[in-house]
Formats: structure tokens, sequence, C-alpha cells
């Protein structure tokens, strides 16, 4: 098998990130993304570049602007009626169009259901690899290529995936996988427009409505600073309300694993873990949680780990930052009796 | 109605364990089954047969014992089953694999056209939710992924209308036939297989295609030579090195861990 990279794919170059977007807002995930491509580009000496495609009506320029306050040099800017909403159609010529064009040699994108959708029609038409979920980007000293890490098989094996011979290199990450970068709002950039040469007749799929989650404002675990989870080990929904009455004095989400979620005792939006979402809050309290790898894969990040647990073997001790070996039922309404005394003396402090 | 679904033969990951020493996977003894998430792929499937009859066609690239998975979707009601099976096909990615996948769709439906084609969400082994999107743009048919539920199928018209999950809400879309849809898990509940299409699955004759027979024009696009991606290393979780700050309530009063855990967060 050929491994070296062909004479006419050594002029690709720089790092490009696709700027997710809907309904006005960018996706975090591409900010993240962002700041890993900037330590990617330095490595390489080469600049970023974001990829903004969307409706003539939509704020692209203000999230290129965006995208320089994090990191990018310069943006692809696409605009185009049938370019609002996402489709797969529209999405994958135009992305494709401004790789063979412009010759990135590493394209990246967020591992949501709107990056997977993408990555994978992309990478199968440019006929490049693609490497999914990626925990970890690196430039590879030797041969300068990227260095794509992802957990396989549940987390319990990490691989670290390459591609060699061909341009450009494609890898997708999860939301909250790696860290929300600095803002800069100093940094400027230039943009590049490009026209997607499709008109809505072309295309055969149709956009018929967009129907938001009804609990789209409550749940947003991935990105909440503290988040109070509990495991089977609660034993049944009733003693679950002692994570409930944590999380309401912390102000924080309520988080869960995946049997508790199978049991029915918290909606699926809570479950977190490999088959659930990635957080990466200040503080993670898990309660009656023995941590299993897939779940993890899904809070390994958190700054402060705090764990409660009848077993002092259990494996969640080995990647908490404090253990209290007790019975849950116990040290949860004593947490929260605590905390909230703790934080009234605070406030009466601030007052 | 002409329906195929992919299905892939994955090692159980709940028996899954790791060598400690050697870092591989330690398959022996651990038992093959139908990727879960292509069970839902199945049902959804099956639904539409029942509604407007016609055949559900299962397809598998895998080792050739990977016949046993394809057997158990018989026993669920699928109508046949192919089993693209040669070692040249060994070591693909998933662009390779979408390749070889897209080749024998190709030739399954010239034996008989072709509606739908459905995968899973992804694998829990290879896990890259990447296969469903190749084999679409390979086929040139209209990609649906992560579909919720199917809304209508107007066969006369060729027509089909999904919900598809997207970030913080569901797309309604519709499109023309044929299609490839990646199914959502949860969507639906996988029926129970009668005692007539067990006895079936148990005499039948799952059909074995070797790399001509599935029609692959280039031979460099398949297996290990044909995949652009390389995997490098492979390695274990570093675990962390500090052990956790521990303390036990049965050694100390409840009210001091708690004000001492306090103590220790704040000063964080
Ligand atoms: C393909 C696959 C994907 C998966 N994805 C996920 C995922 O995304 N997220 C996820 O979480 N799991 C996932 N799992 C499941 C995972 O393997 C574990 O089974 C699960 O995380 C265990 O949940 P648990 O810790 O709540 O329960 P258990 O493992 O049953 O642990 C309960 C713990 O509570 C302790 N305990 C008991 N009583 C008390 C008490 N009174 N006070 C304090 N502690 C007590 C016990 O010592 C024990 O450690 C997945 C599994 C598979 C096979
Ligand atoms: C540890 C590990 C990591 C890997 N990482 C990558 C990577 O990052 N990039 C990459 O390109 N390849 C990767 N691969 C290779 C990849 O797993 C194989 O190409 C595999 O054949 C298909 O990919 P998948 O398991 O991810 O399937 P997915 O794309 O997750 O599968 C989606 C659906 O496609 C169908 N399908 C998948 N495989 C088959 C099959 N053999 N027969 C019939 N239907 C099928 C099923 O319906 C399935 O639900 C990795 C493999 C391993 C073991």
């Amino acid at each position: 098998r050929n491994l070296e990279l062909p004479e006419h794919l050594k002029s690709y170059k720089g790092v490009w990130v696709f700027i997710e977007h809907d309904r006005g807002q960018v996706h975090s995930v591409s900010w993240e993304l962002m700041g890993e491509a900037r330590k990617l580009a330095d490595k390489l000496g080469v600049q970023v570049a974001g990829v903004v495609m969307g409706g003539p009506d939509e704020k692209l320029d203000d999230f290129a602007k965006e995208a320089y306050a994090y990191g990018a040099d310069s943006c692809y800017v696409m605009r185009d009626p049938v370019l609002k909403g996402y489709r797969n159609e529209p999405f994958t010529k135009g992305m494709t169009d401004l790789v063979n064009q412009y010759q990135p040699e590493i394209l990246l994108l967020g591992a949501t259901t709107m990056g997977r959708d993408l990555a994978g029609s992309v990478a199968t038409t440019l006929g490049t690899g693609l490497t999914a979920d990626c925990t970890e980007l690196n430039i590879d000293g030797t041969t300068r290529a990227l260095a794509a890490t992802r957990p396989t098989f549940g987390g319990s094996l990490l691989c670290t995936i390459m591609t060699l011979a061909y341009r450009p290199q494609m890898a997708t990450m999860r939301p909250r996988t790696a860290p929300m970068p600095r803002r800069d709002d100093s940094r400027t950039g230039s943009i590049t427009e490009a026209t997607l040469g499709m008109v809505e007749t072309d295309i055969v799929t149709k956009l018929l409505d967009f129907i938001p989650d009804a609990n789209r404002n409550t749940v947003n675990l991935a990105y909440a600073d503290v988040i109070v989870s509990g495991g089977k080990g609660l034993k049944n929904p009733d003693n679950f309300k002692l994570v409930w009455d944590l999380a309401r004095v912390l102000g924080a989400e309520v988080g869960a694993t995946r049997p508790v979620v199978q049991a029915g005792w918290v909606e699926a939006e809570r479950q977190v873990g490999q088959t659930g979402k990635t957080v990466r809050p200040k503080l993670y309290i898990a309660a009656g949680i023995s941590g299993a790898i897939q779940h993890r894969v899904g809070m390994e990040s958190s700054d402060v780990i705090v764990a409660i647990n009848t077993d002092a073997n259990a494996p969640i001790f080995d990647f908490a930052h404090f253990g209290i070996v007790g019975n849950a039922l116990q040290v949860l309404p004593a947490l929260t009796k605590a905390f909230e005394a703790r934080l009234a003396k605070q406030i009466r402090k601030v007052a | 109605m002409h329906i195929v679904v992919c299905i892939k033969q994955v090692p159980d990951s709940a028996q899954i364990r790791v060598h400690p020493v050697t870092n591989t996977i330690m398959r022996q003894g651990v038992p093959a089954i139908v990727n879960p998430y292509d069970l839902f792929a199945l049902e959804e499937a099956l639904r539409l047969k029942d509604q407007f009859g016609g055949r559900v066609t299962m397809l598998c690239m895998g080792p050739p014992q990977a016949e046993e998975a394809l057997r158990k979707c018989i026993s669920f009601g699928a109508t046949d089953a192919v089993l693209v099976t040669d070692r040249a096909f060994a070591g693909a990615d998933t662009l390779a694999t979408s390749y070889a996948l897209t080749s024998a769709i190709k030739k399954i439906h010239e034996e008989q056209a072709v509606d739908l084609v459905f995968t899973g969400k992804q694998t829990i082994d290879g896990d890259t939710a990447q296969v469903g999107p190749g084999i679409a743009k390979r086929l040139g048919w209209n990609l649906l992924t992560y579909v919720s539920r199917i809304v209508k199928v107007d066969l006369e018209n060729r027509r089909i209308q999904v919900e598809r999950r997207a970030e913080g809400g569901v797309q309604l879309l519709d499109t023309t036939l044929p299609s490839l849809i990646t199914m959502l898990e949860g969507t639906n509940e996988m029926r129970f297989a009668t005692m007539d299409d067990m006895l079936r699955a148990a005499r039948f004759q799952v059909r074995k295609w070797n790399k001509d027979d599935a029609g692959i024009e280039d031979v460099t696009k398949i297996g290990l030579k044909g995949s652009p991606t390389v995997v490098s290393k492979v390695f274990g979780p570093t675990p962390r090195s500090e052990k956790a700050d521990m303390m036990t309530v049965a050694d100390t009063s409840l009210n001091d861990v708690t004000l001492n855990l306090l103590d220790k967060i704040f000063t964080q």
C-alpha cells in the first residue's frame, strides 16, 4: 500500500474548520475546533481558515468575525438561498468545491448530526481519509501528518490514526472534547467570497420544517459548569431526588449513567458517557456511580470530580479528585445542607 | 418494495476485555452479535415490508462466521441475505468498506431494483457513523441520516418524508426514492422471531459473494490497499497520576467529611 504523499498533493496547505451554525447561532464545537486548529497550524507554520456557509439573510459576516476572535486568519464565505438550513446535497457540493479550489491540508468538523453527515459525504467524494470522534489532535513529528487519536471499543482502547497519502486529512471531534479557546476580539482576518453554483430546482431533498425540541433550553448538560450525576447505586427513583436537591442548591444540571436512563428515572438527554453526552464542567459530583469506562470517557475532562461510593475499590476513585467512601443516601443530603449554608454565607458577604 | 439493510457483525462490547500488557482486544470467547444499532434499521425495514409488501435483503461484509448474524436477521423476518466475504476486503477503513458495500448493492439492484437502503446509526466497535453517508454518496442516492421517524412513503410518486434528528430539534425532510436512511436508535422495538421464521433461518442458505461476485471493479479500492487511514498506534487510557484524595464516612463524622470536602472544593 502506498503511504507516501504524492507530489501533486504536497501543495495542500492550511487548516480549515467548518463553522456549524443553526438559527442564528454558531455551535460551540466549531470554536473548540478553532482552538485546536490554531495549535495545529502553529506547529505546521500555516494559516487557519473558517468555512461559513449559509443563506444571504443569515449573519455570516458576524460568524466570520467570531471565527477570527477564536483564532482564524481568514474565512471562506458562501452565501446562497439554498444553503439556508442544513441539507446534505448543497453543503457537500459547496465544501467539496472549496476544498478542490483552495486545497487545505487539514479539514475539521464537529461530530454533531450535521458535521458527521457532511464529513462522511465530503470524504467519500474527495476519496480521502476521515477519522471520527477524535479526542486529541496532534502533528506527527516525522511525517508532519495529522495524528488523530480516538477512543474505540467504548473507550477501553485509544488509537492514533493518520492519513498519509491523501489530502485533505479529515477529522471530526465531539462537542466538549477540546476546551473553549480564549476569545480575542482584537483579532481580524480576511474574507474570500465563494459561490455555490446550484439552484433550488437542482436539489432533490426539501427541508419542509424544523421542529425545535421542547426541552431545548432546559437541559444543557454539555455546557453546564456544575453537574450532579447519579448512578444505579441510588437504587430507586425516589432516592434519585437527592441528586436533584443538591443540583438545585448548586444551580447545577443533573446527569446520570446509562442504566439510570434505561430504568426511566431521568430523560435520555441527561445520560453522560460514550453513548450520551461528553461534559467538562468545573465540578462533577458522581453519586452511586461505579465509573465504568463508557461513563468515564464522557466526563473525565471535568476540572474537579467528586465521587461518592460505598465501595472503596470502585473504579471511579481511580480518576476522581476527591473520593468519599460512604452511603450516598446520607452524604448527598449532608452535602446539600453544607453547600446551602456555605453559599448563603458567601451571598451575605457579597451583600 | 425492495429494501436492502446493511448490518455488521461486531464483538459484544459489554464483554470485551483489553489485554493489560499488550493492549490488544481479547476477542477469544467474546460472542459476536449483530451490531445493536442495526436492529432499529432492520425493524423499520420490516415494518415497511409489512405495510407495502416486497422484500428485505440483508447485506453484510465480514468473515465467513458473519453468516450467523445474517441468519439471525432472517429469523426476524428478512427475505434474503448476502454475505460479502473475501480476504481481499480485510483491513478496510470506512472508505473501502463503503466502496465494497456499494458494489454489492449495485449487484442486488440489478437483480431487483432497490427502493431504500438502511444502515444503523453507527457500530459499537468502529463507531464512526461514516459508512452510511459513504454508500449514499457512491450510489448517488439521497442521504437521510439520524432518521427518527418515517412519516410517509408514496410509492406511486416515489417520494419519502422523514423526521431527522438535528442539533436542538428535528428536521422534516421530503425527498425521492431511492434513498439511504441511517436509522436512529430507540426509534422502534425489535419484534420477536416467529417459530416459522426461526425454522426458516436455521435452514437458510446465505448467499456468499467473493470480490468478483460482488462486482468489484477496482481492486485497489478495497481492503487495506483501498484505505486512506492508517492506524499508527493503539494504546490504553493513561491512568491519572495521583490517586483521589479519599475520605471515609465510617472513620470521621459525616459532618466533618462534608465540611472538609467543601473547603477543598472552594480552595481549588
Ligand atoms: C456499548 C455500551 C455503551 C455504553 N454507554 C454508556 C454511557 O454512555 N454512559 C454510561 O453511564 N454507561 C454506559 N454504558 C454502561 C456502562 O458500561 C455501565 O454499565 C454503567 O455506566 C454503570 O452505571 P452505574 O455506575 O450507574 O451502575 P453500577 O455499575 O451498577 O454501579 C453502581 C455503583 O453504586 C455503588 N453504590 C451502591 N449503593 C450505594 C450507596 N448507597 N451509596 C453510594 N454508592 C453506592 C456501587 O458500589 C457501585 O459502584 C454503556 C455500555 C455499553 C455496553
Ligand atoms: C478501533 C478502530 C477504529 C477505527 N477508526 C476508523 C476511522 O476513524 N476512520 C475510518 O475510516 N475507519 C476506521 N476504522 C475502520 C472501520 O471500523 C471499518 O471500516 C468498518 O468496516 C466500518 O466502519 P464502522 O465500524 O465505523 O461502521 P459505521 O460507519 O459506524 O457503521 C454505520 C452502519 O454501516 C453499516 N455497516 C458498517 N460496516 C458494515 C459491514 N462491514 N457490512 C455491512 N454493513 C456495514 C451498518 O449498518 C452500520 O450500522 C476503525 C476500526 C477500528 C477497529
